[in-house]
């Protein structure tokens, strides 16, 4: 009798790689953490003083969701447009204790991921603006794959506002800055976009940071909630 | 052939259809009247002057007072730059923008003209060299003002498109490429559109001019010519200078979008 395919040592170790080849996708795919390496991500705000807003500090936590409210006016937008760098401030903001001032600005934005209130398109496809297309989230806010040829123009307000979201998760941030971000959408798709923010939080451990004028929208998606009023943002009662 | 001088008598008949047009004005009321005038009167005085002046630079072939004619003349096409935008550039760069631009455009042109392709003696040899500076910074001047004022009124109306690219982490020069291109494209069309239709439409007035004073048809064609391609290059490469710097302007250090630095930005 031949000798044994299991006792070629050269043979069994072909088989072991083979075998883990052959599971290689099952494998990676029970670590989450491997096929995304995201670093816990804390933002931190120190004194942070924009035009007439006296200084604010507060820490988003890692896959913490702060709920931010107030009068209009008040400089919600100011605080958000300065936390993404997009205008000048005074005082610190830090990523994983690294300092936004140290960070290149493109990739800065990159990282801390501002979605604006309302929507605007450069190109005329809808297509062109997704370097990358993620299906299962375009799926998860009503949309189909056809939606990548759609002509921006054609487009309605609450389409627009739902294919930005989108457009900016497509960055993969590691924090979430959502400026009203349901303003123009029905109950339903407002639903959607809550419950997608939610999976996006959770599954890449990212603080989010929402400003509504819903109390109850606050009330959902919210761990906690913070009020900008009268030039003071305090820690609001859940 | 030589050349019909024409007498004060001669520019007084001429002097006529002016006065001509203003009774017009006058009777249609458009309240043109004055500033036809006005405006005759400056052109009369003006060219005189210059008249004047180049007379005695060509006398005395100083290159020190060619350099200072060359840098008045730069000044003013600068001047002229930041008065044709809705909204210039706050503080030095207003002024310095556009004058850079047409000084490293123009100037560059022009000596490379005399130097390597006229091959006058001395290279700054005024009879050849302020009239090429004059064309080339006037046509450079157009295309300058132009293009900035696409670039500073487009940032301010897109502003918003500009800040959103901003947000999905694009850099400063990609935020702003479709405002730049279309800019960029605004300098260039006319000379580009001007060389298209050179002698079909319109016959330009140099050639014009040096046909009339008695030089063969074909030699004033092959100046034009090299004239048309300076001005098309100068032209083009001050437009791409003038909007570079102009958009990187727009961003300060951190690549934020500034439009306080843009007169009646807030």
């Amino acid at each position: 009798m031949s000798r044994g395919y299991y006792s070629n040592p050269l043979l069994s170790l072909r088989l072991c790689v083979e075998i883990l080849l052959a599971l290689r996708v099952e494998i990676l795919s029970c670590l989450p953490a491997l096929r995304y390496p995201v670093p816990m991500a804390i933002l931190k705000v120190i004194k942070l003083a924009v035009l007439n807003i006296p200084p604010v500090s507060f820490t988003l936590q890692a896959g913490e969701c702060v709920g931010l409210s107030g009068p209009s006016g008040e400089g919600k937008s100011l605080l958000l447009r300065a936390l993404a760098d997009l205008i000048p401030h005074e005082g610190r903001v830090m990523l994983d204790g690294e300092d936004c001032n140290h960070v290149h600005p493109a990739q800065w934005r990159r990282r801390v991921g501002l979605l604006l209130p309302e929507s605007h398109w450069w190109s005329d496809r809808v297509g062109d603006h997704f370097p990358v297309r993620e299906m299962d989230r375009v799926h998860a806010l009503g949309f189909d794959e056809r939606v990548f040829d759609w002509q921006v123009s054609r487009c309605s307000s609450g389409e627009k506002q739902r294919l930005a979201l989108l457009r900016l998760l497509a960055n993969l941030p590691e924090v979430l800055l959502l400026d009203e971000p349901t303003a123009s959408l029905d109950p339903r798709s407002t639903r959607r976009v809550e419950a997608l923010v939610e999976d996006y939080r959770r599954e890449h451990a990212a603080p989010v940071l929402w400003v509504s004028h819903d109390p109850a929208q606050l009330a959902r998606v919210a761990d906690r909630q913070l009020r900008l009023e009268h030039k003071i943002l305090r820690e609001a009662a859940a | 052939m030589s050349v019909i001088h024409l007498s004060m008598a001669d520019l007084g008949l001429a002097a006529l259809l002016v006065l001509l047009l203003a009774a017009l004005s006058f009777v249609l009321r458009l309240q043109l009247q004055r500033q036809i005038l006005i405006s005759a009167a400056r052109t009369t005085i003006q060219l005189l002057l210059i008249g004047l002046v180049l007379k005695s630079l060509f006398a005395s072939s100083s290159p020190f007072w060619i350099a200072l004619m060359a840098l008045v003349m730069l000044a003013v096409a600068g001047r002229e730059v930041m008065q044709r935008q809705k909204r210039p550039f706050r503080g030095a760069w207003g002024y310095g923008l556009g004058t850079l631009s047409m000084f490293v455009s123009s100037f560059a042109t022009t000596v490379f003209a005399l130097q390597a392709v006229i091959g006058t003696e001395p290279w700054y040899l005024p009879q050849y060299s302020i009239p090429l500076l004059g064309m080339m910074l006037g046509n450079t001047m157009n295309g300058v003002a132009l293009a900035l004022d696409r670039l500073t009124s487009s940032a301010w109306q897109q502003r918003a498109v500009i800040e959103t690219r901003l947000t999905l982490g694009q850099d400063w020069s990609e935020a702003i490429a479709d405002i730049s291109r279309d800019s960029l494209r605004t300098g260039m069309l006319p000379i580009i559109n001007a060389m298209a239709a050179a002698g079909i439409v319109s016959l330009p007035g140099m050639m014009t001019g040096q046909i009339l004073s008695g030089t063969p048809p074909l030699e004033a064609v092959k100046y034009q010519i090299l004239i048309m391609f300076m001005i098309a290059a100068g032209t083009g490469f001050a437009s791409v200078i003038a909007t570079w710097l102009g958009a990187r302007r727009l961003f300060d250090a951190r690549q934020r979008l500034r439009l306080s630095r843009l007169a009646g930005g807030e």
